[in-house]
């Protein structure tokens, strides 16, 4: 049963040159426990699915159609007071560079009992004990849980992040670029420490990179997003022995390893469309070294093969 | 390529499709042309008595805006006080922004023990308080315009500087500065070339608050007898009327001059902040032209 | 010296010290500690070659670039281009060389100045280093720098101003600019860290092009080793101001000796999801260093290997392979 399942999303921006289609028709499922991919650009939208997950669309963005359903209820239709219960409770989000998200004049501790007693009737001391487990959860000493953010080093403000999102014991987590801006040997122990707890905590989560290490290091399956729209789907393995979109395959090109021998790459020549102006047929086909007459006039539709879902006309 | 003309002309027309901006052009326009024109606006000598039949006329054909309690025609003073305002506002801004701009500038960028003692300099100035200070050196240097320009000057440079080096600090951190200097630009060239344009929106922005304030000084000094009086301002109107003792009875005497002085500043801060925006770069787009 | 060594470098330090008291902030007041943000390095760069410097963010590699190019004055050692010492030159001096060592930058968006078109950009820098003797001569040398970084055709890019530019074609304009001083290197400081995936290995492609055509050295800076190992020769890598592991591209990836290097590797993710993610042999979380370590090697409080030899002394560079050099002390007594 999926614990999260979204269909098709649009979100636009209405701008005065017209509407920005940041999120044009996404459709996808996380089934419990499983951690899902998110994987494109910047502007094609990702950051735009996690807010609108979270109703975080402030004007002139809108959710202008579609469902997103949380254990099966639709949390678009929710109202205000419905879906603040939820946040924090039931999903919680950490962001990038989350470090501008802590409250300075606060120590950490309380930034954790906070957002406990705001969500459950339990004792104060329950909530400061509960704090520095979490804190421990997430590797940083019990003895910190008075500190203040700026005594912290960059990773470790990260991670206390986590430790806050995750204090209700949340069903579902959104990472969005969690790892973006922190160096490689932080980033690896946030990855370690994010892993335990989901573990720990049976955690649904999705994640939302622009790097596609960091998905394959975590992820179990990954949606490739441009443009706002998803061009493919599967499980990580898959996507990436078998990249079906050429956008896909481009995107996966476009990524050195440290690993064999040195091969050449390419990188993709142009830039994604402007949203307020698509091009009409699919929105990749500007780029596409394999566009035929049919890309050019008709928006192709999501179909199977192979066990993925590609929205390529090339793709039967 | 476009030439200086063609782009003065493309910064006119944005100008004028900025709301704020037209409303302002409108309104200094007008009191422009009033000072310009001055002579040919169907007005007299302001200066000229009239006979003592002709005193505190409410307004007619043959007075517009009636006379003041010495027959003067209230029409031609407020005209002719145009110049006068528009002369202080703009030759003590352009005293205030041009000397504060060159404190700023040299304080913000070279750093050190020369900015620490240019700081402490403003601080100092910063502290002595406007209105008195302003009171006393009017009253010590005696009543004339040049006088009043300097006196306001005086005030009012420290804010431009203050502010100013505030914004090269943080020009002077951006990444293209360093660029420049890594090309090999020398600190003079990296001064006017990189950061004095990016602060000259800043300077637009500080010359009309100086304008505005000018003016609006200027009228304080002449309301309290301290300015001027052979050439008469909106301020030394309101001052005669003052005197006179009948101010609650001729609204055309008191109505015109403070009717003008807000006209001004109105007029000049909302063309002044029109032009600071249509001059960031980035504006047009913003806007979809 | 051998014959193409374009630049070497002796023993560079750059030291900031750490003031308190009155007036601190004028230059006055008692200095109370330094920090060592580049502590000793020493390296060769040869003529045609790219050399990567790896590291975390605070080892000191972007305070040594600017050392380098004297946009912050060194502490102490030297700095030969070309067999010219350039510490000490007057600044009069020292501009002709200044065109000869450039450098491209992290931020595309703010690398240029937001009222310049792209060609007064070029412009300035023509006209700085007088490259032209008139308009049209000007104009020739914009166009051709702006069809070799690839932005083609030059007409369509000349009048832009850069708020209407992406990234990516930012990143060109500025190598543009340097490129038409025809440097003899340049150091380019994370130039694609700030840029979109899809763009990132267009930028490196034309940096290894501008190499192979113009035979300009690079000075490679990041922290992401494997864009390194993508375009680098010789790779050093780099902690708390000090050189640890210094090599060919391929060595340093596939043998490397340094705990650090070994733990920074690990560290990477790979993007093929079936390659397990290997252990991370580190301890701790943070690089830091005391006042009373300065005789120990820097990475001790963190190194899984570590012995009590090696808070003793600092280590020295070893040779391990060809032009492989290694700084650690237990290699060096194992070596002997």
């Amino acid at each position: 049963m999926a614990l999260l399942e979204i269909e098709n999303l649009k979100v636009y921006f209405f701008t005065r040159k017209g509407p920005a289609k940041a999120v044009d028709g996404i459709s996808f499922k996380v089934a419990g426990n499983e951690t899902f991919g998110l994987i494109g650009e910047s502007g094609c939208g990702k950051t735009t699915v996690a807010m609108a997950i979270m109703r975080f669309v402030k004007p002139p963005g809108r959710i202008v159609d579609g469902r997103v359903s949380f254990d099966g209820s639709d949390l678009v239709a929710l109202n205000a007071e419905g879906i603040r219960g939820l946040r924090g409770k039931a999903i919680s989000i950490i962001r990038q560079e989350a470090q501008n998200a802590l409250n300075p004049v606060m120590s950490i501790g309380k930034q954790i009992t906070e957002i406990i007693l705001e969500h459950e009737k339990v004792s104060k001391d329950t909530a400061w004990a509960r704090a520095k487990r979490q804190l421990s959860l997430v590797g940083i000493s019990e003895q910190r849980v008075k500190d203040y953010p700026h005594e912290f080093s960059g990773g470790m403000k990260q991670r206390a992040m986590v430790a806050i999102a995750t204090a209700c014991q949340p069903r579902f987590l959104i990472l969005d670029e969690p790892t973006t801006g922190l160096d490689v040997i932080v980033q690896r122990q946030l990855l370690e420490s994010i892993n335990e707890l989901k573990t720990k905590l049976h955690l649904t989560s999705l994640l939302i990179s622009h790097d596609l290490s960091v998905i394959a290091e975590t992820c179990d399956r990954v949606a490739v997003m441009y443009a706002g729209k998803i061009v493919e789907e599967a499980q990580t393995v898959s996507l990436y022995k078998n990249p079906l979109h050429p956008y896909s395959k481009a995107l996966i090109g476009a990524f050195p390893s440290l690993k064999g021998t040195k091969r050449k790459l390419k990188s993709i020549p142009g830039a994604p469309p402007l949203l307020i102006d698509p091009p009409a047929g699919c929105r990749f086909q500007p780029r596409c070294n394999y566009a035929t007459q049919i890309c050019t006039s008709v928006d192709p539709e999501i179909r199977e093969r192979d066990g993925h879902r590609v929205a390529c006309h090339l793709v039967e | 390529m476009t030439t200086f003309w063609e782009k003065f002309k493309d910064f006119l027309v944005t100008l004028l499709g900025n709301g704020m901006g037209r409303i302002g052009l409108i309104l200094i326009g007008l009191i422009i042309i009033a000072a310009l024109l001055a002579p040919f606006l169907g007005t007299v000598n302001p200066q000229k008595a009239g006979k003592a039949a002709d005193i505190l006329l409410a307004p007619s054909a043959q007075h517009w805006l009636g006379t003041d309690d010495l027959g003067r025609d209230v029409w031609s003073q407020v005209i002719f006080g145009s110049r006068i305002s528009m002369t202080i506002g703009l030759v003590t801004a352009l005293l205030t922004v041009v000397s504060g701009t060159l404190i700023g500038l040299i304080a913000g960028f070279y750093g050190g023990m020369v900015e620490e003692v240019l700081v402490r300099v403003v601080d100092f100035f910063m502290m002595l308080p406007v209105l008195p200070l302003m009171i006393i050196l009017a009253a010590v240097l005696g009543p004339s315009l040049w006088n009043i320009i300097f006196v306001i000057s005086v005030i009012s440079w420290p804010t431009t500087a203050r502010v100013v080096r505030s914004q090269v600090l943080s020009v002077k951190e951006r990444p293209y500065v360093e660029a420049s200097r890594c090309i090999g630009a020398g600190n003079v060239k990296l001064m006017l070339g990189e950061i004095l344009p990016n602060v000259v929106p800043l300077m637009f922005a500080q010359a009309v608050l100086m304008i505005t304030e000018a003016i609006y000084s200027e009228a304080v000094l002449s309301f309290l007898g301290l300015g001027d009086v052979t050439r008469i301002s909106w301020g030394c109107m309101l001052h005669f009327a003052f005197e006179s003792g009948v101010m609650a009875t001729t609204p055309w005497w008191i109505g015109p001059p403070i009717g003008c002085i807000i006209m001004v500043i109105v007029g000049f801060s909302l063309l002044g902040t029109a032009i600071s925006d249509v001059l960031n770069p980035g504006y047009r787009e913003m806007k979809g032209i | 010296m051998q014959n193409d060594d374009l630049l070497r470098i002796e023993h560079l330090k750059k030291y900031f010290p750490v003031r308190k008291g009155f007036l601190s902030s004028a230059g006055a007041g008692k200095k109370s500690d330094y920090v060592r943000a580049v502590d000793d390095i020493s390296f060769t760069l040869k003529k045609r070659e790219i050399l990567g410097f790896v590291g975390e963010s605070g080892c000191g590699k972007s305070t040594m670039s600017r050392t380098i190019l004297r946009l912050i004055e060194p502490t102490g050692g030297r700095i030969i281009f070309k067999g010219t010492e350039v510490i000490g030159l007057s600044k009069r001096q020292f501009k002709p060389l200044r065109g000869k060592m450039q450098m491209i930058f992290q931020d595309p968006f703010g690398s240029l100045n937001p009222r310049r078109t792209v060609a007064d950009t070029m412009r300035q820098t023509i006209r700085i280093h007088r490259l032209a003797s008139n308009r049209e001569e000007e104009a020739s040398l914009i166009h051709r720098a702006l069809e070799e970084v690839e932005l083609k055709p030059a007409e369509q890019y000349w009048d832009k101003y850069p708020a209407l530019l992406s990234g990516g074609q930012l990143q060109r304009v500025s190598i543009g600019r340097v490129l038409v001083l025809q440097p003899s290197f340049v150091i380019a400081d994370e130039p694609i860290s700030m840029l979109d995936v899809s763009v990132r290995i267009g930028i490196l492609d034309l940096l290894l092009r501008m190499r192979d055509k113009f035979g300009i050295s690079f000075i490679y800076i990041t922290h992401d080793l494997v864009t390194a190992r993508y375009i680098c020769d010789r790779i050093a890598i780099m902690y708390l101001g000090k050189i640890v592991e210094i090599g060919p591209a391929e060595n340093i990836v596939h043998q490397p000796q340094h705990p650090y290097t070994q733990a920074l590797i690990a560290a990477v993710p790979d993007p093929d999801p079936t390659v397990e993610a290997s252990q991370l042999p580190i301890k701790g979380y943070v690089p830091m260093t005391t006042a009373q370590d300065l005789q120990s090697c820097r990475f001790f409080p963190r190194c899984p290997y570590a012995e009590n030899g090696c808070r003793a002394e600092l280590p020295t560079m070893t040779e391990v392979g060809e032009g492989h050099f290694v700084a650690c002390t237990k290699i060096a007594s194992q070596t002997v």
